[in-house]
């Protein structure tokens, strides 16, 4: 009996303290002339790509400390966070609680573009921003022709990185052989894998295999053995870093000795610990940015980054995790009063924005035009190989 | 000279699958339930090798050893606190109970530490490479072989040249008549899951090592293929579980081999139905007309 009343009056703080909460969440929400503007982060903080959105958690929240300590108008940023758990049905859910629960004046994410797109009709239904750090799949901002008003990228989109891997594959490795080997179920990995073909083609070189494989799989020396028969000189292989981590260890045991080369998908430290340095060698990728570039903005961004997470390096994630935040307040510094609608027209005509991950111009598909690095893994370590504009 | 290679690729694939699928088919031979949480105790073997490997700074086989002792106590945990109750239940409800603490394993190990990979340091071993006719073999592929090999050997020891092994097979022959010659069946059972799952905890860190990447929900379709494995060898038939797991991984390097890759996990559920359709008891089960 005693349990039983406790348990009510248990229950029913937690009621009233979810309406109190409601109701703090409708004050701060809507109307102009608030100090706080709340920015919902929609990021894969657990799962299988834990560690893209972790990076740009850091990278976000190291860029909206120096925002906040000046103040945006005098205004100031609060980040609410969701976890999607690396899953698309998870992004959907978090988008439409920030949206409709916390009322955030924009939304931040996913790392990848599978759960990006899962968030778009989310924001185009509510005319809420949503800003992808490094969803790089065109058909997020621009669906059979038609763009989607409310929604953004930090990063460049998939056929530049197919066509600059093809390009350096060609120019620089002097290839003429490729092989293609991709997740068949991710966007991204289509979506590079067809923009390499073609732009590889072109260049005068020939795609002698094509083969896929699932996320999740861990066993690929089956697969690898049918790729070896057929003798390529480079192989692209478009993947995220848990499988082509295995990918690339086991084609180095049963005797690939090819290049391999893919996106910014392989950019996470889990990599060389899943392969090992020395499968790594001669394996290089495309990416937005290089902690190696000498650049000034680049090398400050590195020591604050330093400074905050203990001597941690950032990687592209957290670079352009910190991007969005100086691109998403240089939007509410120019809509006057950051309702979602005003920031979103500001978004769209961003122009020459000095970023450390390059400078930002926005096209009218809402894709970013800037540089891309091409890295080189050499016993592990990423080295800064060359830098290719646009 | 590639098909040799896709064959010592499907071996080393198989014995893994053999490892699992033997505990499998020793639970199902003595108490007539498909242990669905078999696959997450293969995955806590693997994180507690990885732990013991990372953490303690043992060396490989002793963390085996370890893992293999700690699962052993895990699975006859599971057999005292799910399955026991329901000794007398309809065979429904413990299928169902196993798939329930299936998912309570896999979850609340997420809960627990999140639902990020692990990698497996790549220096527990060393490696090298061996040409034979061409294919080249990893000396890894060939002490997962010796392990689960060694492994099988022991199992048959215990089953056919001890007392434990003994009261197994009477308990598993008829759990009534061996109560009635004073085997103490419960200890017999519990004794069972035991062995089951220390085997799947071997399999979990034999699998780290092998394959790196060791998650949350890693237990779930090896899990599946074992299973797969334990009806198409005949279930509750040990033998069958060894021959099942090493045909299936060949099965699945070959449809890979010749192309169909994305194919592969189709590939398996395909030899199941064919079984369940031609040969229900499985490759060494005799047919038994049920009485009604």
């Amino acid at each position: 009996m005693k349990k039983r009343k406790l348990a009510g009056i248990l229950l029913s703080l937690s009621l009233s303290a979810g309406v109190m909460a409601g109701c703090g969440a409708a004050s701060t929400g809507g109307s102009g002339g608030k100090e706080t503007i709340k920015v919902g982060a929609n990021l894969e903080l657990s799962g299988g790509v834990a560690s893209y959105g972790q990076s740009i958690a850091e990278g976000l929240q190291l860029g909206l400390d120096e925002l906040n300590k000046k103040g945006i108008d005098g205004k100031k940023i609060k980040l609410v966070k969701v976890d999607n758990k690396s899953e698309a049905a998870e992004a959907t859910s978090g988008s439409l609680k920030l949206v409709s629960q916390d009322k955030v004046a924009a939304v931040i994410g996913a790392a990848t573009s599978t759960n990006t797109l899962a968030q778009v009709q989310i924001a185009q239904g509510n005319k809420v921003p949503l800003i992808t750090p490094t969803g790089t799949n065109p058909e997020i901002t621009n669906k059979g022709g038609k763009v989607n008003d409310y929604v953004f990228r930090t990063c460049f989109i998939d056929p530049f990185q197919g066509t600059v891997a093809a390009n350096f594959a060609t120019d620089k490795l002097k290839t003429k052989k490729a092989a293609v080997f991709i997740d068949s179920a991710s966007d991204y990995s289509k979506g590079l894998a067809s923009a390499f073909k073609s732009a590889y083609k072109k260049n005068g070189g020939s795609i002698v295999a094509e083969e896929a494989y699932v996320a999740k799989d861990t066993d690929f020396r089956a697969t690898l053995t049918r790729l070896k028969a057929a003798k390529p000189d480079f192989i692209f292989l478009p993947g995220y870093y848990e499988e082509v981590g295995l990918i690339i260890k086991q084609a180095r045991e049963i005797g690939i000795e090819a290049p391999f080369m893919g996106g910014d998908g392989w950019d996470s430290p889990k990599l060389v610990e899943i392969a090992g340095p020395k499968a790594l060698n001669n394996t290089y990728i495309t990416n937005h940015y290089s902690s190696g570039d000498p650049d000034k903005k680049i090398q400050d961004f590195v020591s604050a980054y330093k400074k905050k997470y203990k001597g941690k390096s950032p990687d592209a994630f957290s670079a352009l995790g910190y991007d969005t935040a100086y691109y998403l307040a240089d939007a509410i510094k120019r809509s006057g009063d950051a309702s979602p609608e005003k920031i979103a027209k500001a978004l769209a005509k961003t122009k020459d924005l000095s970023l450390v991950s390059g400078k930002l111009t926005l096209d009218k598909n809402h894709d970013p035009i800037k540089s891309a690095s091409i890295l080189e893994y050499k016993d592990g370590k990423q080295e800064f190989n060359t830098k290719i504009n646009p | 000279m590639e098909l040799i290679q896709q064959l010592v690729n499907g071996i080393s694939l198989g014995s893994i699958y053999a490892l699992i699928a033997l505990g499998y088919t020793m639970v199902y031979g003595i108490v007539k339930l498909i242990n669905f949480a078999h696959g997450d105790v293969f995955m806590v073997g693997s994180f507690v090798g990885f732990y013991s490997i990372t953490v303690l700074h043992l060396p490989f086989l002793v963390s085996l050893i370890l893992s293999m002792a700690a699962c052993a106590v895990f699975g006859v945990l599971i057999e005292r606190i799910a399955y026991k109750p329901l000794r007398n239940a309809t065979r429904i409800a413990a299928l169902i109970t196993a798939i329930g603490v299936s998912l309570l394993i896999e979850y609340g190990f997420i809960y627990v530490r999140g639902a990020q990979p692990e990698a497996y340091p790549g220096d527990v071993l060393p490696e090298h490479a061996i040409q034979i006719f061409g294919a080249k073999i990893n000396s890894q592929s060939l002490l997962i072989l010796g392990v689960s090999v060694a492994l099988m050997i022991i199992l048959q020891f215990i089953v056919h040249k001890t007392k434990i092994g003994k009261a197994m097979r009477a308990v598993s022959f008829d759990a009534e008549a061996a109560r009635l010659m004073g085997i103490n069946v419960d200890r017999t059972i519990s004794a069972t899951f035991a062995i089951g799952s220390a085997l799947a905890g071997a399999a979990g860190v034999v699998f780290g090592v092998y394959y790196i990447k060791i998650e949350p929900l890693m237990g779930v379709i090896p899990g599946l293929k074992a299973f797969v494995a334990a009806v198409l060898g005949g279930i509750g038939i040990i033998p069958g579980a060894m021959v099942g797991g090493l045909l299936l991984g060949v099965i699945e390097s070959l449809v890979s081999a010749f192309g169909y890759s994305l194919w592969r996990d189709g590939a398996a559920f395909i030899v199941l139905i064919l079984i369940l359709i031609f040969l229900p008891s499985g490759l060494f089960g005799k047919y038994k007309r049920e009485k009604v």
